[in-house]
């Protein structure tokens, strides 16, 4: 009889049935939607970012897609913390799988505000969004993009929720994304999420001429993000020295695309566009097509595929992936 | 499961005919197929304005129309387009109506329901299906294809306006409930069959939510089953962005609807209760 491989891992005490999570902004309104989400096999799941008060998105279109990609310019739309307390509330008097908080704010006091309206409602994680492609609209700049404000941020949330465990969401659009993964660690981050969307990108009607976004520009995901997801996986795990779990986000779709995120280091792997294309079970796909893959690779637990490529390459007497820019 | 082809990027076409249905109620003809069935929707980009899902009014696989009340900055923006303006298309999403050839099917439409409705009709009487189509409205001159759908064989009118300006004074709903009323005592005195109480197989509706609440109480409460075209706020459209989830089943109203069994429905708390805007914050209906 041949044993089902063990898909389960414990993280900073927390323990997730199975690899896979629902990334921050899919389904990620209500606790009703978390639900469905967790019946369709998410080993955990992510809220929308959440803000320190009422934040209105973009008009539409805000979500286009095609078979190699997504953009979207949602705009980070959210009701604020007293929605934010019904739901989060709502989902934790039975929650079956983990949850995570993803907040967002424009300066460290903001940050710090939502953070503190959160921790009590006791999320499992808190992720920190400092690397939305909206951030561009509002300020200028993300704040994933320079360590000193990352950091920055990562401190003043800290403050806030005690002992929570804390994961800083980083973006692929900087040429150093190890020394960003890095300071955020120095600066109290428990583990990375690795990756926001890319770009911003561009899609233009050609008979009318006109940027299909309301907003003209979105972050892309989907299938063309993983090669690029999983470089920046590989370049945060390397520079954190594989002490810290990674989350490890961008075009996955199938199993494998699973499997090759956590052999770049990702502990734990968020869906997101994936839900558009191979329907809202693509969680349970996911995890049937990791167990098909393990088991005939002899492969026993999950966990022995984290940062097997950085082994891999070690065990050969090869350097690491060496491609932080210094 | 997965989502079948579909397109998730607009693309422009050309408004080929207008046709003025009443004061606010426009249906624009564009050339083109979306392969869209009865019951399913589209996002309609009008550029620089805004997007927003529509029901087909129809699509014979050669040209598709969208038919809208001018109620909104969006929907008022579209109804001063002019024939050979520009429109996005995307889609069609979500379900459908479904049915089985030769039913009796009660159809009940309300206000600018009754465009889809038209393009279910259409499509069931071509499968030999027999009609009972329910079609009301505020008044007389807010009453949509009635001309379209006498014009289909097979299909028995009722027509119901709040005033009394056209057919019966009241709702659609209490038509259908006198028909449900008398197809029940005909069944239990006789066997025999008779026009207009042959058993109802099942009941379709699109319209105003409180007239879809009345409907899914109604065929509830006389076992019959039904299909109802429920309504909510989108982005995506395809299950994306979870605007339209509703509580507390988590259902995506683009994705597992906008046609919902009347099982599922019933299971709605918020059915007929409150509906949430682009930041997930409720209003009451």
């Amino acid at each position: 009889m041949i044993v089902p491989m063990n898909l389960s891992q414990t993280i900073l005490g927390v323990t997730f049935e199975n690899p896979t999570v629902l990334a921050s902004g899919i389904m990620g309104i209500t606790a009703s939607s978390w639900r469905f989400v967790t019946a369709s096999g998410a080993g955990a799941i992510t809220t929308k970012s959440l803000w320190p008060q009422e934040h209105k998105g973009n008009v539409n279109p805000t979500i286009i897609s095609t078979e190699h990609w997504m953009l979207n310019a949602v705009g980070v739309p959210d009701a604020g913390p007293e929605k934010a307390r019904q739901e989060i509330g709502d989902f934790m008097k039975d929650h079956q799988v983990p949850l995570i908080a993803n907040i967002i704010g424009l300066s460290a006091s903001e940050f710090a505000e939502v953070a503190a309206a959160i921790a009590p409602l006791k999320p499992d994680f808190i992720e920190v969004n400092i690397s939305t492609p909206t951030f561009l609209k509002l300020r200028g700049k993300l704040f994933a993009e320079d360590e000193g404000e990352a950091a920055s941020i990562l401190t003043a949330v800290r403050k806030e929720i005690g002992k929570i465990p804390m994961f800083a969401k980083l973006t692929p659009n900087v040429p150093n994304i190890g020394q960003i993964a890095a300071a955020c660690v120095a600066a109290g981050a428990d583990g990375i999420t690795a990756i926001n969307t890319v770009g911003p990108g561009m899609a233009i009607d050609l008979r009318s001429r006109m940027p299909i976004l309301a907003a003209h520009k979105g972050g892309l995901s989907g299938p063309a993000l993983k090669p690029i997801a999983v470089r920046c996986v590989a370049e945060v795990y390397e520079a954190t020295g594989g002490k810290v779990p990674i989350i490890g986000t961008g075009g996955v779709y199938t199993g494998e695309d699973a499997i090759e995120m956590m052999l770049a280091g990702a502990s734990l792997v968020g869906i997101g566009t994936a839900v558009a294309d191979r329907g809202i079970d693509v969680f349970s796909t996911v995890c049937e097509e990791m167990q098909l893959w393990c088991t005939n690779e002899g492969v026993d637990n999950v966990s022995d595929l984290v940062g097997g490529m950085h082994q891999e390459l070690q065990q050969r007497g090869m350097k690491g992936t060496s491609m932080t820019h210094k | 499961m997965a989502i079948p082809l579909q397109s998730r990027l607009p693309k422009t076409y050309r408004i080929k005919a207008i046709q003025q249905e009443t004061d606010m109620v426009r249906t624009f003809t564009f050339d083109g197929s979306l392969g869209a069935r009865p019951g399913q929707f589209v996002m309609l980009w009008l550029p620089g304005v805004d997007e927003k899902p529509f029901s087909v009014a129809f699509d014979n696989g050669a040209e598709t129309k969208i038919t809208f009340f001018a109620v909104g900055p969006m929907s008022e923006a579209l109804a001063r387009c002019s024939v050979g303006d520009l429109v996005g298309l995307r889609g069609p999403f979500g379900t459908c109506y479904e049915w089985k050839p030769g039913q009796h099917i009660a159809l009940v439409a309300g206000g600018y329901g009754a465009a889809p409705m038209y393009f279910v009709a259409a499509e069931t009487v071509h499968h030999g299906c027999t009609l009972e189509v329910f079609v009301g409205a505020r008044s007389k001159e807010h009453l949509l294809y009635l001309k379209e759908l006498e014009s289909l064989p097979h299909v028995s009118l009722h027509v119901a306006t709040n005033d009394g300006s056209e057919g019966f004074k009241g709702f659609n709903v209490q038509q259908l409930e006198k028909m449900l009323e008398a197809v029940q005592k005909k069944r239990k005195n006789e066997k025999g069959k008779m026009k207009n109480t042959d058993p109802i197989d099942q009941v379709f509706a699109c319209g105003p939510e409180m007239m879809l609440k009345a409907v899914s109480e109604l065929t509830a409460k006389y076992k019959i089953p039904s299909q109802l075209s429920l309504e909510r706020y989108m982005k995506c459209g395809y299950g994306i962005c979870g605007n339209c989830v509703v509580d507390p089943l988590g259902i995506r109203l683009c994705t597992e609807g906008p046609v919902v069994k009347n099982d599922a429905c019933v299971k709605i708390e918020e059915f007929g209760k409150y509906h949430r805007d682009a930041l997930g914050k409720k209003h009451t209906f």
